[in-house]
């Protein structure tokens, strides 16, 4: 059994997953952000 | 702990913080991953696939963490009445899932090789499976208010109620027969040989300040999607 293929089904998921949130969570963070900074160039 | 209570103390921290923890955390997992795939040497038994450790273990460290970190800042929330509490309970809830939903996804595929077989419903997969559960729920619940800055009375004792499955699940190993190993790292030292058990340390930092980082981001947008809520509430009401 290659031991290889597991190891990188193993490591390209937790790459996926980690990046998929980190991209996620800043997107979100910018665009609320920007909303506030929208709202106080408003005022 | 007061302190900090207040929103722009926090922001102020919190700024300059968020680029360093996701900075530095991707430079170590990198680092730790690139000299547990290339450098350490493979397992006298488990050969190669011993490499999974390196991602395995942050994973499990994180998902229990992230539950501890909600069951604290619930009991934060309900004594201290802290308003940065609900708002930090509610960031660590999406990546302690992930980390879970890692833990299992690699302990599973770490299992074929090994064990032979990609699942057992022994005390460590079942109680790893069931917190994933929880973080489901407890994100159903703190979701179905639409206050962003706090969480409801019920989720927060959902949070501290949940935190008895932590034990369980760090002593499964010990309390019944499992496939998965017994605790290989303890305050006592650990089991494993030192030139494979070091690459472990920069991706468990490494991992644990992206943890933060997520945390931070996530708490910064729960805060300013906050703050435009109440003032639009109070430009309708003028």
């Amino acid at each position: 059994m290659n031991h290889w293929s597991f190891i990188i089904a193993a490591y390209g998921l937790t790459a996926l997953g980690t990046v998929g949130v980190v991209v996620w969570s800043y997107m979100d963070m910018r665009r609320a952000e920007k909303a506030v900074a929208d709202l106080e160039k408003r005022r | 702990m007061h302190a900090y209570a207040n929103p722009a103390r926090f922001l102020k921290i919190a700024r300059p913080l968020t680029p360093v923890c996701v900075s530095l955390g991707l430079l170590l997992v990198l680092l730790g991953s690139y000299v547990g795939l290339f450098v350490s040497p493979p397992d006298y038994l488990q050969g190669d696939t011993v490499r999974i450790m390196y991602i395995h273990v942050p994973a499990a460290w994180l998902g229990m963490a992230g539950w501890t970190g909600i069951a604290i800042a619930s009991i934060v929330q309900l004594v201290w009445r802290h308003p940065l509490a609900g708002v930090a309970a509610r960031a660590i809830a999406a990546p302690g899932a992930l980390f879970t939903a890692i833990c299992l996804i690699t302990g599973s595929i770490w299992g074929r090789p090994t064990w032979g077989t990609w699942w057992e419903w022994d005390g460590r997969m079942t109680s790893m499976l069931v917190l994933l559960f929880l973080y489901f729920g407890y994100m159903a619940l703190a979701n179905a208010s639409d206050e962003r800055t706090t969480v409801s009375r019920a989720t927060a004792i959902f949070g501290i109620v949940g935190a008895v499955n932590i034990p369980i699940i760090n002593r499964s190993v010990v309390w019944w027969n499992s496939l998965h190993q017994g605790p290989s790292i303890t305050l006592r030292g650990s089991s494993i040989s030192s030139e494979i058990l070091w690459p472990l340390l920069p991706t468990v930092v490494g991992f644990s300040l992206l943890f933060g980082g997520i945390v931070l981001m996530r708490m910064r947008a729960n805060l300013a999607d906050a703050k435009v809520e109440a003032r639009m509430r109070r430009m309708a009401a003028s």
